[in-house]
């Protein structure tokens, strides 16, 4: 293999490996999104809280990783409760706005916890195994195929969960039309705490995963930022579209850190912001969302 | 006596300030604000010369978000554009009367850039084209050295104007003073205008906007411009109150808290960003307060404090959105007519 591309694969594929993550991020976007139009913009937060109880179980409290990140999951999940039930709840019905407003609030609060609880330093965490594996001639760390593999193997489950289980079903009813669903029988209120819950799980494993990346510090919520948009690229309420749109901003990150630093440095960190925008002009519905027919 | 206020003749309705009693309050206010340097603290003026400038910022906000109802996340990107602009220009020689309007129009101008993509969008998907303004300003700032001092920052050479010098808090009180007044009434008349009714037209339903022949992407464009020159302006004003300017003073987490300000004062009232950045440096310097104090009484637990500020700013923020949606500015309005027709209120 020449070198040339070999060298294109180890930007690609490090890139993928970091979309997915972001795909399993933004598809807690989409989530919450559909079923409850509300951009939740706290998901960074969600993001950094979970990685560091994760962080917190393993290295104070010295628990086996898997059973501090089954423990994060619970955490996890009494956050999107909790969140959902006493701040979301009594807001229905407000102007998008507020509601928006609302989740911003909620970055402050859980950014203070946080710092109250662990305070302001980056921590590693140093699981995985560091050496790098050999791929054809493509060095890859570990980290990175775990990532990538435990990412996409979660977007796999969550799919299937989508499409074949009742909640599943449930959910994507109360997405495509609430009123209808609610007249079904299905409890639209349910659904709305399961997508809490569902992004806020993932987002956590999307926190540790990233967390075991480059450490675990308060920097971590700009992940949330980070990952609007992979959402637009793929339309705000395309799931699918989320998952392509993330992997594409990883890709495109790698890319340009690569072939574009000399000229521009660090153009890696605005460069899916530009490429957003171009997008945002050509189609504005992003590359899967519902485009909205107006007739007058 | 009358249980209300009735006019009699448009000319009378048309008035900005209806009563004599608003009249009177008002004018005291200002009075109040003139007087304020020569019986406040050096702390105070400092602190009132940041209100004013948020209070700049925020008209500009609001006329984006509260009257034309497009949500701005890029908000202090605009501000620091005006800042830069505003500062390169006075350091190279030209006069700071000159150079401020300019940082406003270069800031509206930027503004225009990524208005445009607002032609086909909307809502959420133009939020997120804010958001990228926000990121692209920002990375320019930090990574054009040659021009902004990159990382390090610039100094910036404090402006004058005649007599005036603006390194001195007391001088700069009043130009802020005089051009927060200046915005909060060309808000109003933007607003009450023409051009005003037709960004609330757009707000409130685009297509019904489109079909009564209000241009959708001229005035979309105009309220981006607007409000970007109000950035600018404040922008230039910041410089001038911080000295050194860094790209830290324009990211994404002080555009965020633009507009909290803007929507706890009241989105689309004009005083809306007059009651919100009231409540917020309140709320802000109160807790500083607060925490100071604790920290000298606990020296051991200072994160603990800092933390705590963090979260009772957040928690207040998601009560007051609960409890009080519409702003400061609605529960004014009704603490207010409650008065007028006291006490008969039918």
């Amino acid at each position: 293999m020449d070198s040339e591309l070999q060298i294109f694969m180890q930007f690609f594929l490090s890139g993928l490996a970091m979309g997915s993550i972001y795909a399993l991020v933004a598809m807690g976007f989409v989530l919450i999104y559909k079923s409850t139009s509300i951009l939740n913009l706290a998901q960074g937060e969600f993001l950094m809280f979970g990685a560091y109880i994760c962080l917190s179980f393993t290295l104070d409290f010295k628990l086996n990783f898997f059973a501090s990140f089954l423990i994060t999951m619970v955490f996890s999940v009494l956050l999107g409760l909790v969140v959902e039930r006493l701040v979301l709840r009594p807001l229905i019905g407000e102007p998008i706005i507020t509601v928006i407003m609302v989740t911003l609030a909620l970055t402050y609060v859980l950014r203070g916890v946080v710092i109250m609880l662990w305070g302001n330093d980056i921590r590693q965490f140093n699981i995985f195994p560091q050496e790098p594996i050999d791929l054809w001639g493509v060095k890859l760390t570990q980290l990175y195929l775990w990532s990538m593999g435990i990412s996409l193997s979660l977007l796999a489950v969550f799919a299937v969960f989508f499409k074949y289980s009742r909640t599943g079903i449930f959910m994507r009813a109360v997405a495509d039309h609430q009123t209808a669903a609610q007249s079904m029988g299905i409890s639209v209120k349910k659904v709305f705490a399961i997508s809490w819950c569902i992004a806020a799980v993932v987002s956590s494993i999307g926190g540790i995963l990233v967390g075991n990346i480059g450490g675990v510090g308060v920097e971590l919520s700009h992940i949330g930022l980070k990952v609007l948009p992979a959402v637009i690229f793929g339309g705000l309420d395309s799931v699918l579209g989320a998952i392509i749109g993330g992997l594409i901003v990883g890709v495109l990150e790698f890319l340009s850190a690569g072939y574009l630093d000399p000229y521009i440095p660090a153009i890696n960190e605005v460069f899916p912001f530009i490429i957003l925008v171009l997008v945002l002009m050509i189609r504005p519905y992003g590359l899967f969302g519902t485009e909205e027919i107006e007739r007058v | 006596m009358p249980a209300g206020l009735f006019h009699q003749s448009y000319r009378t309705d048309e008035h900005v300030l209806q009563t004599w009693f608003v009249r009177i309050w008002l004018a005291a206010f200002l009075a109040l604000c003139v007087a304020f340097p020569f019986i406040g603290s050096k702390y105070m003026v400092s602190t009132m010369i940041e209100i004013g400038i948020a209070v700049i910022a925020c008209h500009g906000l609001n006329i984006l978000t509260g009257f034309t109802g497009q949500i701005s996340l890029g908000h202090a990107a605009f501000i620091g554009v005006g800042a830069y602009s505003c500062s390169i220009l006075n350091a190279h020689g030209v006069p700071f009367i000159v150079a401020l309007p300019f940082g406003g129009v270069m800031a509206a101008l930027i503004g225009l850039i990524f208005g445009i993509p607002s032609l086909r969008l909307r809502g959420l998907y133009l939020a997120m084209a804010t958001i990228a303004a926000q990121f692209i300003i920002e990375f320019t700032i930090r990574r054009w050295d040659k021009l902004t001092g990159g990382v390090e920052g610039m100094y910036v050479d404090a402006g004058t104007l005649g007599p005036l010098r603006f390194n001195d808090h007391l001088h700069l009180y009043f130009l802020t003073l005089f051009l927060a007044v200046l915005a909060t009434i060309a808000t109003k008349n933007i607003v009450r205008a023409r051009s005003g009714r037709a960004f609330v037209a757009i707000r409130d339903r685009y297509l019904a906007a489109e079909v009564i022949g209000v241009n959708l992407f001229k005035y979309r464009l105009m309220s981006f411009a607007a409000s970007s020159f109000y950035a600018g302006i404040a922008g230039g004003l910041m410089a001038q109150y911080l000295e050194v300017i860094t790209h830290e003073s324009f990211t994404i987490s002080q555009s965020i808290d633009y507009l909290a300000i803007c929507i706890i004062g009241g989105l689309g009232q004009v005083l809306g960003p007059v009651f919100g950045v009231a409540f917020w440096f309140a709320l802000e310097r109160t807790l500083e307060w607060g925490t100071t104090a604790l920290n000298t009484a606990y020296p051991l637990h200072i994160t603990w404090f800092v933390s705590i500020k963090e979260i009772v700013f957040g928690v207040v923020i998601i009560l007051f959105l609960v409890f009080e949606p519409d702003g400061l500015a609605a529960r004014w309005r009704t603490i207010r007519t409650y008065w007028k027709l006291w006490p008969f209120s039918y």
